[in-house]
């Protein structure tokens, strides 16, 4: 008998021992459009290479012609779970270059809208780390209870996934009875929720021996990887933008900084969970603040800045100054102060940093968004590396990745 | 003792003395320019010194500025002392016939990507980065999008022909001596519309879209 092979394999195939395995751009456990390229040795992951930029939309450039007022409708796009974030965010920074003071009012209700946002971000990251570990129950009682999130937005916006919420100086309009009802019945109604989440989870075995240990990136290379957010936290640094920058009034609040240890996906969901303990206590404070106001305190929305937050229809049908700088602002016709400024928010995944130049036109010069999620991806191999293909998708899951936000 | 901007000045300029530039403090962040081809001394004076530490590479960017004569592309640099809880800005300026600027991935992991998305936009040639190919944009892309050559479309223009998009009728010179549109073979003749730039065109194309 011949040893002589029959099938006759490409050169170099026999030698090479590892399996290529694409995972992405459209797998479900990407949960976006991404692409992991998975060099695997039977279940272990020998090495990891990400592909991003699928959904590229090139907002930096196209914020370069437009109006400020206009670049808030990029901003909802970036890190589309928790929209109103980006938002307000995208309006403190037009306030700090313009000068535009806002009124304590405004501070605590943006306050109670970015908390809100943070609880659904935090929510769905929690919760699809659960569906990826199998455990589908969570996922689906908890997504009612985001309802009542997105339909306090839809009372105060009128949308609910891309917000578009607020304008340069406060809000469009003031929340409406029916939101703070909306907002009483949620604040009433998700602690039992919250912690029924956590009974499903945080002292479960098979979570547990899933989560635990995978992932796990120490504080040091955390940092130099420049993460931020609950990642960082969850890897024992205790930076959080609300605290060490405050801004919005953030500085009247008391709450916590939750931090972890080993920064691995147990840990991270730890951390999250209990931002979203911190962000109910935020919540509870600033209601109480707002219910505080009397007078003509108690009814404002907005801060004086004619050039920049539309005037009331009624003013632009009657008055001719009204009617000027509703125009103006409409066509983008109003200059904008030269500068430079650098303001970060913390948004859900971590300093959502705005970069914004202006040379004195009607447009920014330049506005770069720092976005935390690209940021961090890029530790990905290093975290994957050696692990069980089931844990490159939970590590995906609890870095909590966003492709708007990756691309912009 | 808390870091201020005056102090970190006073040691950035007791280190390289005038090499740094235009200190200016916008909104309270400390702002400087550094030549060239310092970028990487500073960070790592920056990052190593024990007073200082500007541990965290918060952002980095570029601008274009094609009015400035060899100064046309600007690095910028966002670094953080997570310690003292301070930020500031430097800047690098090169010119955009050789943008060479010495890649930063040796002292922040980070900056891998950062540098990839500078470069993939604004064609910054990072010296040394390890991987330094486009990541958001396709790989065949010739140019470098972010730069201030590429405007975008001007939306006051006039000259856009929106009939082609769908929107109002075709203005009437249009159909003047039209040309004949490559239609399928299988496809039945539609006789071309009598008045020209009314309705005829238009039938014409959604039946030749959804035929098609």
């Amino acid at each position: 008998m011949s040893t002589e092979q029959h099938i006759k394999l490409p050169e170099g195939s026999i030698e090479k021992t590892t399996t290529t395995l694409n995972m992405g751009p459209t797998h479900p456990a990407t949960h976006g459009v991404f692409q992991n390229i998975l060099e695997l040795d039977g279940e272990r992951i020998v090495s990891a290479e990400q592909t991003v930029g699928y959904i590229h939309r090139a907002f930096e450039k196209l914020a370069e012609r437009r109006p400020l007022y206009q670049i808030t409708t990029l901003t909802d796009r970036l890190n589309y779970c928790s929209s109103p974030i980006n938002n307000m965010g995208w309006h403190l920074t037009c306030e700090k270059l313009l000068g535009v003071k806002t009124p304590k009012r405004v501070d605590y209700l943006r306050i109670i809208i970015m908390e809100l946002s943070r609880i659904s971000d935090h929510l769905i990251c929690n919760s699809v780390v659960g569906v990826d570990s199998g455990a589908f129950t969570g996922f689906l009682y908890v997504m009612q209870y985001r309802e009542l999130i997105y339909e306090i937005y839809e009372e105060v916006c009128g949308s609910r996934l891309t917000t578009n919420m607020g304008r340069i100086g406060g809000f469009e309009r003031d929340f409406t009875n029916t939101a703070f009802e909306k907002l009483e019945k949620f604040l009433a109604e998700y602690p039992a929720v919250l912690k029924e989440f956590e009974n499903l989870f945080t002292r479960n075995r098979i979570f547990m021996e899933r989560t635990i240990g995978a992932g796990p990136i120490s504080a040091e290379r955390a940092l130099n990887y420049g993460f931020t957010g609950p990642n960082l936290r969850a890897a024992g640094v205790d930076y959080d933008v609300r605290v060490h920058q405050p801004y919005s009034s953030y500085e009247d609040f008391e709450f916590d900084i939750p931090v972890g240890s080993t920064g691995d996906c147990y840990d991270r969901f730890l951390v999250r969970n209990n931002e979203m303990w911190q962000s109910l206590r935020i919540i509870e404070q600033a209601y109480r603040k707002v219910q505080e106001f009397k007078g003509a305190e108690a009814t404002v929305f907005h801060a004086d800045a004619p050039d920049y937050y539309l005037p009331e229809k009624k003013d632009v049908y009657t008055k001719m100054e009204a009617l000027i700088y509703h125009f103006k602002i409409v066509m983008g016709e109003t200059e904008i102060p030269s500068g430079e400024v650098y303001n970060a928010v913390e948004g859900g995944n971590g300093e959502l940093g705005f970069y914004l130049i202006s040379d004195g036109g009607r447009t920014p010069y330049r506005l770069h968004f720092r976005r935390p999620c690209f940021i961090y991806y890029q530790a990905y191999s290093e975290l994957t590396k050696g692990a069980m293909l089931s844990d490159a998708v939970i590590v995906m899951s609890s870095l909590n990745l966003i492709a708007g936000e990756m691309d912009a | 003792m808390a870091l201020t901007n005056e102090t970190i000045k006073n040691r950035l300029t007791a280190k390289f003395g005038d090499q740094l530039t235009n200190f200016e403090e916008p909104y309270g962040l400390l702002t400087f320019e550094a030549p060239k081809d310092m970028n990487l001394k500073v960070m790592q004076f920056l990052y190593d010194d024990e007073e200082l530490r500007f541990q965290f590479l918060t952002d980095l960017t570029a601008v274009h500025y094609p009015h400035q004569q060899d100064r046309e592309l600007a690095v910028v640099y966002h670094l953080h002392n997570l310690t003292d809880n301070i930020r500031l800005r430097f800047k690098v300026f090169t010119s955009s016939i050789q943008p060479d600027i010495f890649t930063a991935t040796q002292l922040y992991s980070s900056a891998n990507w950062m540098e990839r998305e500078t470069y993939d936009f604004f064609g910054i040639h990072f010296v040394g980065h390890p991987n330094l190919k486009r990541i958001l944009n396709v790989d065949e892309m010739e140019y470098f999008p972010m730069r201030k050559e590429f405007p975008l479309e001007d939306q006051t223009r006039i000259d856009k022909d929106d009939a082609m998009f769908g929107r109002g009728p075709l203005p009437p010179a249009a159909n003047q001596g039209a040309i004949e549109t490559p239609r399928h073979p299988n496809e039945p003749r539609v006789p071309a519309s009598g008045t020209p730039g009314v309705e005829g065109p238009k039938q014409d194309w959604s039946t030749e879209t959804t035929k098609q």
